[in-house]
């Protein structure tokens, strides 16, 4: 958790602060393709800008991005899941079948006719990632929403002549805000992921400095052929680190969340201390996973 | 098979949503949608051909309804339209060729990623706490946060460009033969493997887990039955279930995936089909792969609700 959190303030700090202390990304400052050196400490691209730079200001484009459609996507998925958990019936049937399909749908041929017919930007991209993922989110808030539904205090509330919206936004949403939080990292996740596929697939901007166009230059500057590592090595390394922190984060939660994984590790870590072999005639807490 | 004719109807309910889905797309993009869509053809085709092409993706001047009649009636015909990149190929046959490669490069993919993901699963929960349990899942989880292309990038760069152990491109050499085609799709394939494996490991393991703590187990453990037989028969067998499920789902997933990592090995599949069509905007291939890749999925469902049918009793009495 605490790992997860410090990789996620550094990426955080470089995205907010890094920009100012890097030159320009766009600009062409020494012999295209040259290996790292002092001056340029993780070499140039194909075009001759600096390696460092285009992925520093790559991480504020493409964070803000990520960001961006998470909060977006557990608005649509909050506001479907619970509106379908909660009313139930043909309400219930139809929007669970529309997050079905969606969620069958195969993403990236989606993503791709949707992104290939509107203008190229960003906002196409956060618009795409958003259409295709909020079903995820949607799938897991209704399902919630459902087990909280037949809780006493939502009967409660419900007798005291509450109104369905009050008793979603007041009763029922407080109740999952783990959830909330584990589902919006997860969207993060998924949307870093999509966007940075999307871009390297050319159907982002490719005039704009994120960490997708910079891989998209990488391979249309043939860097795999040419030995040119350096130039998507370190954007790589970066998504990378991103997602591991976010999905650590996320584990972290679902931990808080569930004070039955952490029994089962106080439990676990009593018995080796003592020394005492776990087997089939003590089965307590197994069955928690 | 009650069960089986709710689900056929969903994936025909969804099978028409993309092929709608697939029609309102373009004529919500600001402008003339048929402009911008024919305007790649001029010069390639005569006036009438143009006029004929527009008929069959619906663009007539006629009311919205009656486009969309037009359009469904094409695309149940398996009229999908001519290609522009590859002109004058019709859309169907350009699909045609890719399709088998990727059935061939992503059907083994998954099906040995599932099983050594799935035997993983297995060993590390009933070994809780083993080296298994203690190393793959964290390796697993670090290495789905790469993403998917890049691990291809890096491997080809790694294998094919740096120690030329594998080809670097292409699915087979100047000779035909199986030996080529083999070593052809080992990168791409083991990029797959390495990218899915571990979801299915890790829900393997949990719902493992969650079987071992059933009182059965304790009772066939109490029997003296052979562990291994436990573990198989027993906690295994049942845990399968929920998981096949979530093969289903996953699927979607993992096949965007693997056009990715086709486009990486430039490996002659839909994915390198796809690169293609949005580097020449060649619309009508965009639009026919879309719509097939979505039925692939559909159809790849079906069988795997199937199969689960035949694995699970409750399914076939409608009890579910």
């Amino acid at each position: 958790m605490k790992l997860g959190l410090g990789i996620l303030g550094a990426f955080a700090v470089i995205a907010i602060f890094g920009p100012l202390f890097v030159g320009d990304p766009t600009l062409q400052v020494a012999v295209p393709m040259s290996s790292p050196s002092w001056a340029h400490w993780l070499g140039t691209t194909g075009q001759g800008q600096d390696v460092l730079a285009q992925l520093v200001c790559g991480a504020r484009t493409s964070l803000v991005i990520g960001i961006f459609v998470g909060l977006s996507q557990i608005a649509v998925g909050a506001l479907v899941g619970t509106t379908a958990g909660y009313f139930g019936g043909w309400v219930d049937d139809v929007l669970t079948t529309i997050v079905n399909i969606f969620l069958i749908m195969p993403g990236l041929p989606l993503m791709v006719i949707i992104a290939a017919y509107l203008p190229t930007g960003s906002l196409t991209i956060a618009l795409v990632l958003v259409v295709t993922g909020w079903a995820w989110s949607a799938r897991v808030i209704r399902a919630q929403t459902l087990s909280l539904r037949d809780k006493d205090f939502v009967l409660a509330a419900t007798v005291s002549g509450e109104r369905g919206l009050r008793i979603i936004v007041a009763h029922i949403m407080p109740n999952m805000t783990s959830l909330l939080v584990s589902s919006f990292i997860g969207a993060t996740l998924y949307a870093i992921g999509a966007e940075v596929a999307l871009e390297f697939l050319g159907l982002g901007d490719v005039s704009k400095v994120t960490w997708g166009t910079n891989l998209f230059w990488a391979s249309n500057d043939s860097a795999l052929m040419t030995g040119a590592w350096w130039t998507f090595v370190p954007t790589g390394a970066c998504i990378a680190l991103v997602g591991f922190a976010l999905a650590m984060v996320n584990g972290a939660i679902d931990e808080l969340g569930n004070p039955r994984l952490r029994r089962e590790d106080a439990f676990l870590a009593e018995a080796a201390a003592r020394g005492v072999a776990l087997g089939v005639s003590t089965p307590v807490l197994r069955r928690e996973a | 098979m009650k069960y089986l004719a709710r689900r056929l109807a969903f994936y025909l309910v969804a099978a028409w949503a993309s092929i709608t889905l697939a029609f309102i797309i373009p004529r919500l993009m600001p402008g003339d949608p048929a402009q911008a869509l024919f305007a790649r053809f001029h010069g390639k085709l005569k006036p009438e051909a143009i006029e004929s092409l527009k008929e069959a993706f619906g663009f007539t001047h006629e009311s919205l309804w009656s486009q969309y009649g037009s359009y469904l009636r094409h695309v149940l015909t398996g009229d999908l339209g001519v290609s522009v990149s590859y002109f004058p190929a019709k859309v169907g046959d350009v699909i045609a060729t890719g399709l088998v490669w990727t059935l061939f490069l992503t059907g083994f993919a998954v099906v040995i990623s599932y099983a050594l993901g799935t035997f993983l699963g297995i060993v590390s929960a009933w070994r809780r706490r083993g080296w298994i349990d203690r190393t793959l899942p964290p390796l697993f989880v670090f290495l789905g946060a790469f993403p998917f292309f890049w691990l291809a990038m890096l491997l080809l760069f790694v294998f094919g460009y740096t120690l030329g152990w594998t080809p670097v491109r292409h699915a087979y050499g100047d000779d035909f033969t199986v030996w080529s085609v083999l070593t052809h799709a080992a990168l791409p394939a083991i990029t797959i493997v390495i990218a899915t494996a571990g979801s299915w490991m890790l829900d393997m393991r949990n719902t493992m887990i969650g079987v071992l703590g059933e009182d059965y187990i304790t009772l066939a453990h109490a029997k003296g039955l052979h562990p291994r037989r436990v573990m198989l028969r027993y906690a295994a067998r049942n845990a399968l279930l929920p998981n096949i499920t979530g093969f289903g789902m996953a699927l979607g997933f993992v096949l965007s995936g693997s056009l990715l990592t086709e486009i990486v090995f430039s490996y002659p599949g839909q994915g390198y089909l796809l690169i293609q069509a949005v580097h020449s905007l060649d619309y009508p291939l965009i639009q026919g792969l879309f719509l097939t890749i979505t039925m692939a999925v559909l159809g790849a469902n079906l069988l795997v609700d199937c199969v689960y049918v035949w694995l699970d009793p409750r399914a076939r009495g409608g009890a579910k």
